[in-house]
């Protein structure tokens, strides 16, 4: 069994990046361009926050201190949370939201997949239950890019801006570090480098079907998932998350 | 080329062995999409088995005027309705 504090610390991170792109996703509801597109919007949030509601009730649980996953979610502040940059990153049109949700969606599924065969068996339970929904996100958020990216001129203007944007923080989700270590020592989670190859192939496929070209410079954001330094997006996000809990500390209905 | 993606009509099977119904429509811009948004827009609450779609344009309608002609010639006929048997009670609903 790895360290208890390095697993902790990975469930954070799970947790946090579906919270926070939970939250984001949550805030297109009533506002998309189409009825039928806002309520699919919603669902991928509620499911998001459904699988946040297992990683941080599961972190809490290993940490041993009595916090919940409202407390995880709801009392702490911007450099606490363990979310990659690219999920609190802000929706921007449609398009780039959902090219965000695909960049998302696709290193998820892939890391669900490893993760239902986790030495952990909570672990693996949570993985096994967030995999159905993730196929389905995928694909979803998948078939848009290419409709929007091999659309009309506006729309593939629209992606190929979104991954211009986007793609300097997809490379955040496969660093690693002493946490990410313990975790493959003992057999709990793979190495995040070693899903690149299968990102890339995924990836690659539907953004060539988008007709979008990738961009080719190699340098990457960082700083979310360690909690090193967050964007200043977060703060805005957290204030309009929490903001019930910060106005009424510790009201419950 | 119109902006509106089309019109399509859904119908959901809610079990096995039971028909498809028409539960409502949506608009999607193919088949594809039309089955997804189904999917998000009518079984959020564990609704369904199976999803059928079709293009609304694909559907011929009667149309209302003409319930006249279509509909009351069988109203008189009252011997098409099996109502004059008598049905012995443990045989239940039929």
């Amino acid at each position: 069994m790895a360290d208890n504090d390095a697993l902790f610390e990975f469930l954070l991170r799970l947790g946090d990046n579906s919270l926070i792109l939970g939250h984001r996703v949550s805030e297109w509801c009533g506002h998309s361009p189409v009825l039928e597109e806002d309520i699919a919007l919603a669902n991928t949030a509620l499911d998001l926050i459904g699988q946040t509601q297992m990683w941080l009730g599961l972190a809490g649980e290993v940490e041993g201190k009595g916090r919940t996953a409202d407390d995880l979610a709801f009392l702490r502040d911007a450099w606490d949370f363990r979310n990659v940059l690219l999920c609190e990153l802000p929706n921007g049109d449609f398009g780039q939201t959902l090219m965000r949700q695909f960049l998302y969606d696709a290193w998820s599924q892939i890391m669900l997949g490893h993760l239902t065969q986790s030495t952990d068996a909570r672990v693996a339970e949570i993985a096994a239950k967030a995999a159905k929904e993730v196929a389905y996100h995928v694909e979803r958020s998948g078939d848009t890019v290419i409709g929007l990216g091999d659309g009309t001129e506006e729309s593939h203007a629209r992606m190929q801006a979104a991954l211009d944007y986007l793609w300097p923080y997809v490379g955040e989700m496969f660093d690693g570090d002493a946490v990410d270590a313990a975790m493959t020592k003992a057999g709990i989670a793979p190495d995040p480098a070693s899903l690149r190859e299968d990102y890339d192939a995924l990836v690659r496929d539907v953004l060539r079907k988008a007709t979008l070209t990738v961009p080719t410079d190699v340098f990457h954001h960082k700083g979310g998932r360690t909690g090193y330094m967050h964007t200043e997006h977060l703060g805005h996000l957290l204030t309009q998350m929490q903001w019930l809990q910060r106005a009424y500390p510790g009201a419950t209905w | 080329m119109s902006k509106e993606w089309p019109l399509w009509e859904v119908f959901i099977r809610g079990q096995h062995g039971l028909n498809h119904r028409h539960v409502g429509s949506l608009h999607a811009p193919d088949a594809e999409m039309a089955i997804k948004n189904a999917r998000d827009v009518y079984t959020r609450r564990n609704e369904g088995v199976s999803i059928w779609v079709v293009e609304a344009v694909h559907i011929a309608a009667s149309s209302p005027e003409e319930k006249g002609p279509l509909y009351e010639p069988s109203n008189s006929k009252v011997y098409r309705h099996p109502t004059f048997f008598d049905i012995p009670e443990d045989v239940g609903h039929m």
